[in-house]
């Protein structure tokens, strides 16, 4: 069939009994050939990849340019040609950001309250998931449907109310001491349908007969949980608190909402909230800003290089069929 | 995903009907030898007279699992925690929410309010005028609505369309794959808020996009709505690629090989094949990121602090040009609790409906 393609009929010689086929343009032969069909198909995959590289360019330019600009000096970032290298480069943008931004008091916070979150969203999680997973009992699809039902609803919607039920609490106020602030930037993230969701897919593909094993063993549903299925379901818990911690990290409108004192105040927060302006001018100095955006997003970056795995398995794992 | 409510299947159980008029007689069938054969060979019969008590109901016997455990309570002790905090922090929070967007000048603190009314929505609509002493906007016409909307309706498809397109073109890569699939995961794990503040120094008056383009345009700070919409909508495409890039390139890789030889012996070209066997075979995928990203951009907030610093193209303070109806929510949240909370509903109505509209339109055109 292939070779209909590359055969010119007009030239082929009748006169006299021999039949001879002659190929166009001599040099074409079949191998010929399929070297041009290869070098095509070279060709399409070298433009592929300088597309994709052109793209995965701009897709990183912003984390290139915060690098650069944290280095620089601000007449450099000011200036009418941005150059794509510092000329000077400006350790000491690093050093100012260190004394004006708080940054170990945030980190703190943000730890702290990403750990606790963690650990509550942990155990409620768990044992949902093993319930809805394992456990028989009255109710259990139409119960499970409805939670899969609120996570349609905008969290917009819960946080006027809770922001009043935690003031109704007392944890809000100028008297807002450091457990307070903690708690209430805590305690309402310890509900996730979604990890719920993601544990009990993840629960549901333990095989039946190791539980009735357990079961002939005389184990007890929890210790069948906690021995067997937490180990099981390992990397999935990893994940969740991989991706936990991020959210916290990312966390601003809560935290900006309900903490009182500067001092109780998240990362996000205390980056939006500082002013990098220069003492005598009021001008803002971005290679100030930018050196502290460097520091912030450097932990998340570090975060992502030891459990790419983890996270991109998490974040992918988003649900599509039951 | 949603079959839940399938019942356990009647047909498995195993009902003895056909020995049960035996029973009665009390004969007893000897399961090792099969047919039942009375008279012929007494041996082959067993009859066991246990009781001379009339059998009332046929025996059915379930799975011997699922009858143990039936309605088993012990599973209330492992959903109490959940259920308590749902109930404290989601269930309550949009009944009460709900009833907040109907009462007149809720205050936060007290819990007191002025009578029940719908004024609220009318107000935020902007079909009754209301005058405040306070600066900010209490209307959602001017800015927040078409702000959301077009937001919406300009970085979902836009978003889409390239994910799409950048995941086929890395799905053809047989080396570096995993890197590129690496480097465009990146902005997911990035902070908004950080990642905002580089955007506006990238649309700086004297930035890189100005040095590039050799233009002379302010894109962020005192800049007109319209241009600030560039940065903003450029930003909210850049954060919400790698989540899509990651689906459908996963989506991508179960496709069956064989359509695309098909294809190829065909001759197909490439667009027909984008549009003729890609979409098709990711249609799931691109619906359920078309639910997921319009419910986001619904939503999006931190994206328009990061970038601006405020409502405003100046910052905080100033016309709150740059509000979407989340920003709305937050800053009314303390004063106008009322008509937060009027948002917040009218919010959830919307998306509500986006989600419907959609998943009823993907019904029909699989039917």
């Amino acid at each position: 069939m292939e070779m209909k393609k590359y055969i010119d009929f007009t030239q082929t010689n009748l006169d006299g009994q021999e039949i001879a086929l002659v190929i166009k343009e001599g040099k074409q032969t079949v191998e010929t050939l399929r070297k041009r069909e290869k070098v095509s198909k070279t060709f399409s995959l070298i433009l592929t990849y300088i597309i994709v590289t052109f793209l995965a360019l701009i897709m990183i330019l912003p984390f290139y340019w915060m690098l650069i600009t944290s280095l620089k000096t601000n007449d450099e970032i000011n200036a009418m040609t941005q150059t794509f290298f510092p000329t000077v480069v400006m350790w000491s943008n690093y050093v100012y950001v260190f004394q004006v931004f708080d940054f170990t008091n945030y980190m703190i916070n943000t730890i702290v309250v990403a750990i606790f979150s963690t650990i509550g969203t942990l155990i409620t999680t768990v044992l949902a998931a093993f319930a809805f997973a394992r456990l028989q009992f009255k109710g259990r699809e139409s119960l499970f449907l409805i939670f899969l039902m609120t996570m349609m609803i905008p969290g917009e919607m819960m946080v006027i109310s809770n922001y009043i039920t935690v003031a109704s609490f007392g944890w809000i106020g100028t008297d807002q001491t450091r457990l307070e602030a903690y708690l209430t930037m805590i305690v309402p993230f310890w509900v996730s349908v979604y990890y719920i969701y993601l544990l009990r897919q993840n629960f549901k593909q333990i095989p039946n007969e190791l539980y009735l094993a357990a079961k002939v063993d005389g184990k007890s549903d929890f210790s069948y949980l906690l021995k067997v299925m937490i180990p099981l379901a390992a990397p999935t818990l990893i994940s969740i608190t991989i991706l936990k911690f991020m959210g916290t990290w990312n966390s601003y409108v809560w935290p900006e909402l309900v903490t009182s004192s500067v001092e109780f105040k998240l990362i996000s927060n205390g980056l939006r909230g500082s002013s990098f302006s220069d003492p005598d001018s009021g001008i803002v100095e971005y290679g100030y800003q930018m050196a502290a955006t460097v520091v912030v997003t450097v932990p998340l970056f570090l975060l992502f290089v030891l459990f790419r795995k983890y996270i991109m398995r998490g974040v992918g794992r988003a649900g599509i069929k039951g | 995903m949603f079959n839940f409510f399938k019942r356990k299947k009647q047909d498995e159980a195993i009902t003895y009907s056909e020995d049960f008029a035996l029973m009665k007689q009390g004969i007893y069938r000897d399961s090792s030898l099969g047919e039942l054969t009375e008279g012929e060979n007494k041996n082959n019969i067993v009859v066991n007279v246990v009781s001379r008590r009339e059998i009332k109901k046929e025996y059915t016997i379930g799975g011997v699992l699922d009858q143990e455990q039936r309605n088993n309570w012990k599973a209330w002790f492992y959903l109490a925690p959940i259920l308590i905090l749902m109930a404290v922090f989601l269930i309550y929070p949009l009944i009460n929410t709900i009833f907040i967007s109907f009462t007149e000048n809720y205050q936060y603190a007290t819990g007191t309010f002025d009578g029940l009314t719908f004024d609220n929505f009318l107000i935020i609509l902007g079909l009754k005028p209301y005058t405040d002493a306070l600066i900010y906007e209490t209307n959602l016409v001017n800015y927040a609505l078409p702000n959301t909307f077009i937001i919406v309706f300009i970085t979902v498809p836009v978003s889409i369309v390239l994910a799409l397109l950048i995941s086929v073109l890395l799905n053809n890569l047989r080396r570096f794959q995993k890197i590129y699939q690496t480097i465009f995961f990146l902005p997911y794990v990035t902070n908004t808020i950080a990642v905002g503040m580089v955007f506006s120094v990238l649309f700086d008056d004297t930035g890189l996009i100005n040095y590039l383009f050799q233009t002379d345009i302010t894109w962020v700070y005192g800049a007109d709505r319209w241009t600030a919409m560039v940065p903003l909508c450029l930003y909210i495409v850049w954060g919400s690629l790698p989540f899509k890039i990651l689906i459908l390139l996963s989506g991508l890789q179960n496709v069956d090989k064989q359509y695309y030889d098909a294809a190829k012996i065909d001759a197909a070209p490439h667009w027909k094949v984008l549009l003729r066997i890609t979409v098709p075979a990711l249609w799931p995928q691109i619906l359920y990121l078309m639910v997921t990203s319009f419910i986001g951009a619904f939503k999006e907030y931190t994206a328009v602090v990061g970038l601006f610093n405020g409502p405003s193209t100046t910052g905080k303070g100033g016309i709150p040009e740059m509000y979407t109806m989340v920003f709305y929510i937050y800053e009314n949240l303390q004063e106008h609790t009322s008509f937060a909370a009027a948002c917040a509903v009218l919010l959830f109505l919307i998306i509500l409906l986006f989600t419907f509209l959609q998943l009823f339109l993907s019904k029909r055109k699989n039917a």
